[in-house]
């Protein structure tokens, strides 16, 4: 995509301050409104912005999809692994107390754990699905010159 | 178009009524990725819809019910913010009590979500996946055309 010089310029001044709120309401969602899910939301937002002007082909280029399709999984895996180390640790399946010295240091790090894995798995799922239902139609002709 | 905006005014109303993580849900996705997805949707298919054959009495019925179902629904709730409602007294005084102390996560939304829900964000999570799991199957297949050879370096 060559032209909409002004849409261009404004999504690169947008897209660091998108992902950067991300991560804010990623990481603070403990103490105000937010958490994974809603991180994971705004992070594919400012992904699916750079896709619409830039093209999902040039999306495609900077996070591929098989890494996005690994991505939900590994989202996935680390609420669950998560869980599966509170029984190693001899606690209850997600039962966070046993993950630091002080049930309430081991609650705030499970929280945290459990939070970025909703995040990876939420943000990664949401590019995915827009890649697919954006790319669908452009995959007729640009597909086979990649 | 309409969706979007419906998503956005409701999001206004769960900033009103205080409940600001849900709020942030809302704008995110109702407002933002949904209207994307209809959007990229409506690329999708076609121009104009295809004559219905069927009458529209039957869907209009439906609706009227569901709607009149939902409405009575409604006059059976607690006022909003009334102290004698259910949810203000079964666990929740609890968990507002004991939130900070046990889990050291000011926000209670949170505490709620990841600690004493724990098992049902874990569901949750699993759902987005299947989710991603079923638009893959759907959508994700490259239909292969036979008279045109690939060049090869697909990346998926």
């Amino acid at each position: 995509m060559t032209g909409h010089l002004v849409l261009r310029v404004v999504a690169k001044l947008l897209l660091p301050l998108i992902l950067l709120f991300a991560l804010y309401v990623q990481f603070h969602g403990d103490f105000g409104p937010g958490g994974g899910f809603q991180a994971g939301v705004i992070f594919a937002a400012g992904f699916i912005l750079y896709a619409l002007i830039f093209g999902v082909r040039q999306g495609r280029r900077v996070l591929p999809g098989w890494l996005a399709h690994n991505l939900v999984a590994v989202g996935l895996l680390i609420y669950a692994g998560t869980g599966v180390a509170t029984l190693a640790l001899g606690g209850n399946f997600l039962d966070y107390n046993v993950l630091a010295h002080a049930p309430a240091e081991g609650q705030e790090l499970g929280i945290m754990l459990i939070e970025f894995g909703v995040g990876v798995a939420v943000s990664s799922a949401m590019i995915i699905i827009v890649y697919m239902f954006a790319g669908r139609g452009e995959d007729d002709g640009e597909e086979d010159r990649e | 178009m309409l969706a979007g905006l419906y998503s956005f005014v409701s999001a206004g109303l769960f900033v009103v009524m205080d409940a600001v993580d849900v709020a942030f849900t809302e704008a995110a996705v109702g407002a933002g990725i949904s209207t994307v997805l209809m959007l990229s949707t409506l690329a999708l298919t076609s121009r104009r819809s295809k004559r219905s054959i069927r009458t529209r009495a039957l869907p209009l019925l439906v609706v009227l019910v569901t709607g009149t179902a939902l409405i009575y629904g409604t006059l059976d709730m607690p006022h909003y913010g009334s102290p004698g409602a259910p949810a203000n007294h079964h666990v929740a005084p609890r968990y507002l009590r004991e939130s900070m102390p046990k889990t050291n996560v000011p926000n209670v939304v949170t505490s709620v979500l990841a600690s004493y829900r724990g098992y049902d964000t874990l569901g949750e999570t699993t759902v987005v996946f299947t989710a991603v799991v079923g638009v893959t199957i759907l959508l994700g297949v490259r239909r292969r055309r036979p008279n045109r050879p690939r060049d090869g370096g697909d990346d998926s």
